[in-house]
C-alpha cells in the first residue's frame, strides 16, 4: 500500500499536457502527489481505488485520467465515425452528479480543454436523452439506475464500445445493498462492451479496502484480482466533544429534549450549524423544539427526505449561499456534497456508528488542514457510554464500514430482464459475465438457471404460464423477450429501491360551513402505514407544524393548521440503523473497565457504580442476565448489546423456549443494548433449578428449529418479501399506461407471500427473502456470533427488584409495536369493549 | 391473515370456531370466519369476490403471480361448504378476476367446483369483473337474487340497500388499542343490509372509513365482524381505531 500525504516534486508533473501545467501555475497551485500517481498508474492500463479524506483533491484526481487522455485525443471533429462515451461517472446521488458537473466544467473551461461533460439523471428531459444516445458527450455523469437502463438499450454495444474509464464517486456507499449489486453487474456488462475499461473508485476510508478493490474488477476462479490502492492519510484530527450539560441526562427516550438550551447557545455560537439526527421524527422534533425557544429569530431550517423536493432544493440553495445558521437533517444529506461553510456539527442521539459519525463530521469543513468541530448530544444514558465510544473510535481511527454481502437473487432476476431487453442473450455466457461481479462470484450455474426460469414464467415448480413467459428460449439456444410490452415494463420498474406505500400530504382549510376546501399546499409524503394509526383530529409534527389529520381524500392525506403544542409525533418505520457491532463491543469494554469510564460524565459514573453495588458490571465477554419479581410479573433483562434487530429476533425465539418450558412468557421489548422479557413464573427460580438452565436456553440450537418455526407464522417476513418481489419484477411498481406508485401496486404482497408460502415454500424469491432478513430485519447473522461468543459465559443475578441497569429498556415496555400472535390479542380486546357495552359497562375482566 | 385462513380451513379444530350471530332485516344469519356467511332458516350459504384465476390474470399481462391462489381458494370454500352443508350456495360475484377466468380455468379446479356443486342448487352472480356469467361450471348465472327475504347482488345498491347482501368492496377494519393497529377483512352490517369480505386469498380489502363506503349504513349501528384467527371479533363502527 502508498502512503502519500507529501505533495508532489517537481519533475513528475511534467507529464502532464501544457494546458494543466498553465492552469496549475496561474492558479500557484501543484498537483498532489497522489492525483499523479493515479494518472501514472492508469495509463500503465491499471484499476485504482483511492481512498482519501475530504477536500484532498479526491474528484480531480478520479477524472485526471480522462482529461489527459481526451486532452490528447482532441475533440471529435464532426462527420468522424461514432465515438460513445471515454468516461462515465457514477455518483450514489443525483444532487451529486449535478454538484460535479458544475465543480467539474470549472477548470476545464479555464484550460479550454476540448472536453464535453453532461449529467444524465431521472430528472433529464427526454429531449436531452434521445440527444445524448445519437451524440454523446465525452463525460457522462449518472446513476446507478441510468446505466441500468442505458444497458438494457439495443444500443448498448454502440454506445459504450469505447469506454475508457468509469469513475465511482463515494464508492463505499455505492457498493452497500442490493443498489451496490445490481451496479456489479453492470460494471460486468460494461467490461465485456468495452474490453480497454479501466475503473477509478474514489472511497472515504474503509475498514477493509480489499473488498472495494475487488470489487472494482473482474473476478474469475483462476486467481484472485484487485484494483490497486492509493491511501491519502492525514487531515487535521476533528475536534469532537461530548454536550456537557448541567440537566439531568434521561433513562430512556431519543428525544434529548434535556439538552435543547445548550444546543441553542452553540448554534449562536458558530456561524453555520448543521444538525444531524438518527430519524426523521426526531428531526421534526428537535426543529419544533428549537423554533420554540428561538428568541433571536435565527434562520434555522428543516431537512429530510420525506419533504416536497421543491421545499429540500430551497433549503439547500440557502445553506449554499450561507444564509442560514442552522439545517437539522437526516441522512439526506449524509454524502460528500459540499454545502457552504458549515463550522460546527452536532449530531443529536447516539451514531450509531464510527464510521457514520466520520462521516458527517467531515461535513464540518471542506478544508483537509483545518480541523472540523464537533458535538455530540446523548438522548439518554446508554447513548452517553456509546457517544464515548465512537468518539474514541474517531480518534483512533477505527472503522465499522458494514461488509458488501452476497448478491441477491432479487437483483438478479431484474438484470437478467434487463439483459434480454438489450438483446438476445446466451445463458451460460452471461452466467459468465454475471460471476465476473464481485458479489456474485460465488453463485452456483443451478442458482442462475433458477433466476432466468423466475424472470420466463415465475419460476413455479406447476409449469401453468409457459404460454405467457416473457423470455423464451428460442431455436438458436439464445433467451429473447417475448415482446416490447416486457421491455416497456422493465423500464418502468428498474432500480432496487422500493416505496413504501406513502401519501402526499396537502394542507386544506376549513370553510365557514365547516367542510374542507380544496387545493392547499403540498408539504410532503408521510407512510400509509402511519396515517392509519390516525383518527381524525389527531395531531402530528410534519415539516415543522404541528398539523391536524382531517382524513384521506382520493390518494391524498389531507390536514389543517394545529392550534396545538402537544402532537403526536410520527413514529416512522425504518431510518433506524442498529449499533455497529464495533461499537457495542467498545461499551461492553467500558462498562467492564472503570479506566475508561473515567472520561464520563458523574451522573452516568454514579449509576454505574450504583449498577456494581447492587448488581454486578460485566466483564467484556461475560453475558448478565438479571431476575427480578415487578408487580405480578417476573422480569428477566439480558445485556446483549447486540442491536436492536438482533435482540427482537433473540426476544422472538427466546420466548417460544420459555414457552415450552412453561414459565407462561407474556412479552418481550428490545434496545439497542439490551432485552427485557416477562413472564407469570418465576423465571429466576427455575433458572436455578436448572429447569431450563440458562445454558440451554441461550443454545445456538435456537437458529435451528425454534427460528423455522417462528419464521412460519411470523408477519416480520412479509415487508422484506414485498421488495423482494418488486425488485424481481414479480409485482411491478409501475405498469404501462398507469404510471402507479408504491400505494397503487395492483396486488397485495403479503397475500401472495402467504399463498406461495403455503404452495411452495422452497421458491427462489423466498429464498431471496429469507436471505435478506438474514441479514437485515432480524439481524440473525449478529445474533448467531453473539450466542457463540457467550457459551459458558451467562453470569446469573436473581434480585429482588429492578437494577439500574435496568431502568432504560423497562421504561420502553408499552412503546413497542405488535407482531403475530398479540395481533389477535388486540382484536380480542377490542371485541371486549363491545361484551362491556352490552353489558352496560359492567363486563367482567379476563 | 390468509395464511391462518388456510392452516385453519385444512385443519381438524375447524368445528370449535366462534361464528358471529346477526340478523340482516330480521332474517337470521352467522358470520363464518372463513370468510362465509350461513343463512340457517333457508340453508343457503353465501361467498363474495373470489377472484378466482387471478394469479394467471396477471400472467397474462406479464406479472407472473403464483399460480396457487385459484386452488387455495377453493380449499377454503371446500371447508365452509363441509362445515354447515348449505343447501344452496351464492357466489355474489367477482367470482373470477376476469371474463377470460373462467374459460381457462384448469380442470382439476374445474372438477373440484363440480364436486361441491353435487346435490345442492349453486348460483353465480355476475360482478364487473366477470359480467359474463361462469362458463362451463354447475349452477345458474344471473345478475341479481330475490331469495329467502333478501336480495343477493354484486355492487351494494346505493338506492336501495334494504333486506341486502352484497360484495364488491372487500370492506375491512382497523382497530387501534395502545397506539398500535390491526386490519382486518370484515363483514359489515347496521342490521339492515350487510357488504361481504372477499373471499379470495389474494384479494386485498378496503377500509370501512374510506369514502366508497360513506352513505351505505347507518353508522350508529354499524358493526364489523372482523375475520381473527379462529373466531369472529366483533367491534362496533365507532370503537374502530379505539
Amino acid at each position: 500500500m502508498d502512503r502519500i500525504d507529501s505533495p508532489s516534486p517537481e519533475g513528475d508533473a511534467l507529464t502532464l499536457p501544457a494546458p494543466f501545467l498553465r492552469w496549475f501555475a496561474e492558479k500557484g497551485w501543484r498537483p498532489r502527489a497522489h492525483q499523479l500517481e493515479l494518472l501514472s498508474r492508469a495509463e500503465a492500463g491499471e484499476s485504482t481505488l483511492l481512498i482519501a479524506p475530504t477536500g484532498a483533491g479526491k474528484t480531480l484526481a478520479g477524472f485526471l485520467p480522462s482529461l489527459v487522455d481526451i486532452t490528447r485525443r482532441g475533440r471529435i471533429p464532426p462527420g468522424a465515425p461514432f465515438t460513445g462515451i471515454h468516461t462515465l461517472y457514477i455518483s450514489p446521488l443525483k444532487a451529486l452528479a449535478v454538484d460535479i458537473e458544475r465543480n467539474l466544467m470549472k477548470p476545464v473551461g479555464e484550460m479550454g480543454l476540448p472536453v464535453s461533460i453532461e449529467n444524465r439523471t431521472g430528472d433529464t428531459p427526454q429531449s436531452k436523452r434521445q440527444r445524448q444516445k445519437l451524440n454523446p458527450p465525452d463525460i457522462l455523469l449518472t446513476t446507478p439506475e441510468q446505466l441500468a437502463l442505458l444497458l438494457a438499450n439495443g444500443e448498448a454495444e454502440r454506445f459504450f464500445k469505447n469506454l475508457h474509464y468509469v469513475v465511482l464517486d463515494e464508492l463505499h456507499s455505492l457498493v452497500l445493498s442490493k443498489r451496490g449489486h445490481l451496479l456489479s453487474l453492470g460494471l460486468a456488462r460494461l467490461r465485456r462492451l468495452a474490453p480497454r475499461l479501466q475503473t477509478t473508485g474514489l472511497s472515504a476510508t474503509v475498514a477493509d479496502p480489499m473488498d472495494l478493490q475487488r470489487w472494482l474488477v473482474a473476478q474469475s476462479l483462476a486467481r484472485e484480482n484487485h484494483a490497486g490502492l492509493i491511501t491519502v492519510s492525514g487531515g487535521a484530527k476533528p475536534e469532537i466533544s461530548i454536550l456537557r450539560t448541567e440537566n439531568q441526562v434521561p433513562w430512556a427516550g431519543h428525544s434529548a429534549r434535556y439538552a435543547i438550551p445548550d444546543v441553542y447557545a452553540a448554534i449562536k455560537k458558530h456561524r453555520t450549524t448543521l444538525l444531524f439526527v438518527n430519524t426523521r421524527s426526531q428531526a421534526e422534533m428537535l426543529f419544533q423544539e428549537l423554533w420554540t425557544i428561538n428568541d433571536d429569530n435565527l434562520p434555522i431550517a428543516l431537512h429530510h427526505g420525506s419533504l416536497d423536493v421543491a421545499q429540500r432544493r430551497r433549503v439547500e440553495a440557502a445553506m449554499a449561499e450561507n444564509r442560514l445558521r442552522a439545517v437539522v437533517a437526516t441522512s439526506t444529506l449524509d454524502l460528500g456534497i459540499d454545502w457552504g461553510d458549515v463550522d460546527l456539527v452536532v449530531h443529536v442521539g447516539a451514531p450509531k456508528g464510527a464510521s457514520r459519525l466520520a462521516q458527517r463530521i467531515g461535513r464540518a469543513n471542506h478544508r483537509m488542514d483545518e480541523p472540523s468541530r464537533a458535538i455530540l448530544v446523548p438522548a439518554n444514558r446508554f447513548e452517553v457510554m456509546e457517544c464515548q465510544a465512537a468518539l474514541d473510535a474517531n480518534y483512533v481511527g477505527a472503522q465499522d464500514t458494514p461488509s458488501i454481502g452476497k448478491g441477491a437473487l432479487d437483483v438478479l432476476a431484474q438484470h437478467i430482464l434487463g439483459m434480454a431487453c438489450a438483446q438476445p442473450f446466451d445463458a451460460l455466457e452471461l452466467y459468465e459475465e454475471v460471476i465476473s461481479a464481485a458479489p456474485y462470484a460465488q453463485l452456483p450455474w443451478e442458482t442462475f438457471e433458477r433466476a432466468v426460469d423466475l424472470v420466463a414464467t415465475g419460476g413455479y415448480a406447476l409449469r401453468t404460464y409457459e404460454r405467457y413467459a416473457r423470455i423464451r428460449k428460442t431455436q438458436d439456444g439464445l433467451w429473447r423477450v417475448s415482446n416490447p410490452m416486457v421491455a416497456q415494463q422493465y423500464r418502468l420498474n428498474v432500480g432496487t429501491i422500493v416505496e413504501s406505500p406513502m401519501l402526499n400530504i396537502r394542507m386544506v382549510k376549513r370553510n365557514q360551513r365547516g367542510s374542507l376546501g380544496r387545493g392547499g399546499m403540498s408539504l410532503g409524503k408521510v407512510e400509509e402505514s402511519f396515517l392509519e394509526m390516525l383518527s381524525p383530529g389527531d395531531t402530528f409534527l410534519f415539516s415543522g407544524k404541528v398539523l391536524r389529520f382531517e382524513g384521506i381524500r382520493e390518494n391524498e392525506c389531507l390536514v389543517s393548521q394545529a392550534f396545538s403544542f402537544d402532537p403526536k409525533v410520527p413514529s416512522y418505520a425504518g431510518g433506524k440503523f442498529p449499533l455497529s457491532t464495533y461499537l457495542a463491543a467498545q461499551v461492553r469494554k467500558m462498562l467492564a473497565d472503570p479506566a475508561r469510564r473515567a472520561g464520563l460524565p458523574d451522573q452516568v459514573r454514579d449509576w454505574l457504580a450504583l449498577q456494581g453495588d447492587v448488581s454486578m458490571l460485566p466483564r467484556d465477554d461475560e453475558l448478565l442476565i438479571e431476575t427480578f419479581p415487578r408487580g405480578s410479573r417476573h422480569y428477566m433483562v439480558i445485556y446483549a448489546f447486540e442491536g436492536r434487530l438482533a435482540h427482537q429476533t433473540l426476544g422472538m425465539l427466546l420466548t417460544r423456549r420459555l414457552d415450552r418450558a412453561g414459565l407462561k412468557p407474556l412479552g418481550f421489548v428490545a434496545t439497542d443494548y439490551s432485552l427485557a422479557v416477562w413472564a407469570l413464573d418465576d423465571m429466576g427460580f427455575a433458572f436455578r433449578a436448572r429447569a431450563p438452565s440458562l445454558g440451554q436456553l441461550f443454545d445456538e440450537d435456537m437458529l435451528g428449529d425454534d427460528l423455522e418455526a417462528w419464521l412460519n407464522e411470523s408477519f416480520l417476513l412479509k415487508r422484506t418479501f414485498r421488495n423482494c418481489a418488486v425488485i424481481a419484477g414479480l409485482i411491478e411498481q409501475r405498469h404501462p399506461g398507469k404510471e402507479k406508485t408504491g400505494r397503487q401496486i395492483t396486488v397485495s404482497a403479503d397475500l401472495i407471500y402467504d399463498v406461495l408460502r403455503a404452495h411452495e415454500p422452497d421458491h427462489i424469491l423466498l429464498e431471496a427473502t429469507r436471505n435478506d432478513a438474514a441479514t437485515g430485519l432480524l439481524d440473525i447473522g449478529r445474533l448467531g456470533s453473539m450466542l457463540k461468543r457467550i457459551k459458558g459465559h451467562i453470569t446469573h443475578r436473581r434480585l429482588d427488584q429492578i437494577s439500574p441497569l435496568a431502568i432504560p429498556v423497562m421504561l420502553e415496555i408499552g412503546r413497542e409495536s405488535v407482531h403475530g400472535e398479540a395481533q389477535d390479542f388486540l382484536l380480542t380486546e377490542a371485541a371486549d369493549d363491545l361484551i362491556n357495552e352490552a353489558m352496560g359497562g359492567h363486563g367482567t375482566e379476563g | 391473515m390468509t395464511m391462518h385462513r388456510l392452516i385453519y380451513a385444512t385443519s381438524p379444530a375447524v368445528n370449535s370456531s366462534l361464528h358471529a350471530r346477526t340478523s340482516i332485516n330480521g332474517v337470521a344469519a352467522v358470520c363464518d370466519p372463513l370468510g362465509g356467511l350461513y343463512l340457517p332458516e333457508s340453508r343457503a350459504l353465501v361467498v363474495s369476490d373470489l377472484h378466482l384465476e387471478k394469479g394467471s390474470a396477471f400472467a397474462r399481462r406479464g406479472m407472473m403471480l403464483p399460480p396457487y391462489d385459484t386452488l387455495a381458494t377453493l380449499r377454503i370454500l371446500e371447508a365452509v361448504i363441509a362445515r354447515h352443508d348449505p343447501a344452496t350456495v351464492i357466489s355474489l360475484g367477482d367470482n373470477f378476476h376476469d371474463r377470460k377466468g373462467s374459460a381457462a380455468m384448469p380442470d382439476t379446479f374445474r372438477e373440484m367446483i363440480t364436486a361441491m356443486a353435487c346435490g345442492r342448487e349453486w348460483i353465480w352472480i355476475n360482478g364487473n369483473h366477470d359480467p359474463d356469467g361462469a362458463q362451463g361450471l354447475p349452477g345458474a348465472s344471473m345478475d341479481e337474487l330475490r331469495h329467502a327475504g333478501l336480495v343477493f347482488r354484486h355492487e351494494p345498491s346505493r338506492r336501495d340497500g334494504i333486506g341486502e347482501i352484497a360484495g364488491h368492496l372487500h370492506p375491512s377494519a382497523t382497530v387501534r388499542r395502545r397506539e398500535r393497529s390491526v386490519r382486518r377483512a370484515c363483514f359489515a352490517t347496521d342490521g339492515k343490509r350487510l357488504v361481504m369480505p372477499a373471499f379470495g386469498v389474494t384479494t386485498g380489502g378496503l377500509d370501512l372509513r374510506h369514502r366508497e363506503m360513506s352513505g351505505l349504513f347507518d353508522r350508529q349501528q354499524l358493526v364489523a365482524h372482523m375475520l381473527g384467527r379462529d373466531r369472529i371479533y366483533s367491534v362496533r363502527f365507532a370503537n374502530l381505531l379505539g
